[in-house]
């Protein structure tokens, strides 16, 4: 498990922060089973994770718990085209967040991105999710509405895997949105 | 008819970069259209991001809308695919009065639960030019719900300088929009 840390946020002269700003990354240089970020400030308005993902073997699914939270609160509704055809279906009362549908590759680094909005309100915590995987005669795009009913602040997103290891390479970056 | 307006405010301080916060509005439920008005020329594309919930019983979701400069003539053009967790539809609604950005959930669905929404509106400040949206929106009920991708035309050259979002009656408390410019 690789734990990322956030920096300090640091105010400019003039106290401003930026309205997007990176909170955290990080690069593995050797497999992992999971990232975490952890301690994250309530600073701002929606979340944004973005991954490149690289993964040790074949199959398997990418996942993301907030706050460690693996009680069955986790939903989603999504859309895919697989090249062929596009197809629409859900998951209800998960353990996770579910980010791909379509077996992660060795080879391929996927595009998976998370749109967390207000995570340090009151509501439930409603993600807009894509996921792009283009393999070269196979893969799909997929995108995907996730909700997790919890109404506390997320302070904490864990990513990982249904089976494997996320392989050297893979980057995982989070970002803070914040609006006026 | 309650609307709830904002002057997009102006950026204090002196720290600048690609992606500005312009303004931001929240509905308090009674409003029944969240505006930004005065929005200045000074970015490449705009960006919205929001949650909202419809406040009326009588569904578990119901549509999301939004509209330039206050236009409600027939122009704009609309086409999206749509998943509701079993099918996969796509359409289209020849020039209409408003966009249909997708489904937010309305006051049948669970407590807490809110639709949200990411919207592009490219080249906006231009004067020669049609606008062109593009958007993703989405909601899930942990059992029902929808996501939403669409494209749509505001055929008008003028740059835009006021966007509504409306939908079939009255923003839940809670529901919120913010406005962000990019610069190219």
């Amino acid at each position: 498990m690789l734990q990322v840390q956030p920096s300090p946020f640091t105010e400019s002269k003039d106290n401003m922060a930026t309205t997007y700003e990176k909170i955290a990354t990080t690069t593995l240089s050797s497999a992992a089973a999971s990232i975490d970020f952890t301690s994250i400030a309530g600073t701002y308005t929606d979340l944004r994770l973005v991954i490149v993902g690289k993964y040790t073997s074949a199959g398997g699914n990418t996942r993301i718990v907030f706050n460690s939270d693996t009680s069955s609160l986790y939903s989603s509704t999504r859309i895919a085209g697989d090249g062929t055809s596009a197809s629409s279906d859900r998951l209800t009362a998960q353990a996770n967040l579910r980010l791909n549908f379509d077996g992660n590759s060795t080879t391929i680094p996927d595009l998976l991105t998370v749109d967390i909005f207000s995570y340090a309100g009151s509501t439930f915590k409603t993600s807009l999710i894509t996921s792009s995987e283009d393999k070269n005669g196979s893969g799909s795009v997929i995108r995907t509405v996730g909700l997790y009913r919890s109404t506390t602040a997320i302070t904490s997103i864990t990513i990982n895997l249904s089976s494997s290891t996320m392989a050297a390479g893979t980057i995982a970056t989070l970002y803070g949105i914040k609006a006026a | 008819m309650p609307i709830l307006g904002i002057m997009a405010s102006s950026i204090s301080g002196s720290k600048s970069s690609s992606y500005e916060s312009i303004a931001s509005v929240t509905a308090t439920g009674v409003e029944t259209q969240l505006t930004f008005s005065s929005i200045s020329s000074t970015y490449t594309h705009l960006q919205i991001r929001g949650i909202a919930r419809y406040s009326v019983a009588g569904g578990t979701d119901d549509n999301l809308y939004m509209r330039f400069n206050g236009d409600t003539g027939s122009n704009y053009p609309t086409h999206w695919i749509d998943g509701n967790g079993s099918t996969v539809s796509a359409a289209n609604i020849a020039p209409w009065d408003r966009m249909l950005i997708g489904k937010i959930t309305a006051g049948s669905a669970g407590a807490n639960m809110f639709g949200a929404c990411i919207i592009d509106i490219h080249d906006y400040a231009s004067t020669t030019k049609n606008k062109t949206v593009r958007h993703i929106a989405g909601d899930d009920m942990n059992g029902s719900g929808d996501v939403w991708l669409g494209s749509d035309l505001w055929m008008n050259t003028s740059a835009i300088n006021q966007i509504t979002m409306f939908c079939s009656g009255i923003f839940a408390s809670g529901s919120t929009f913010a406005l962000y410019g990019i610069k190219g």
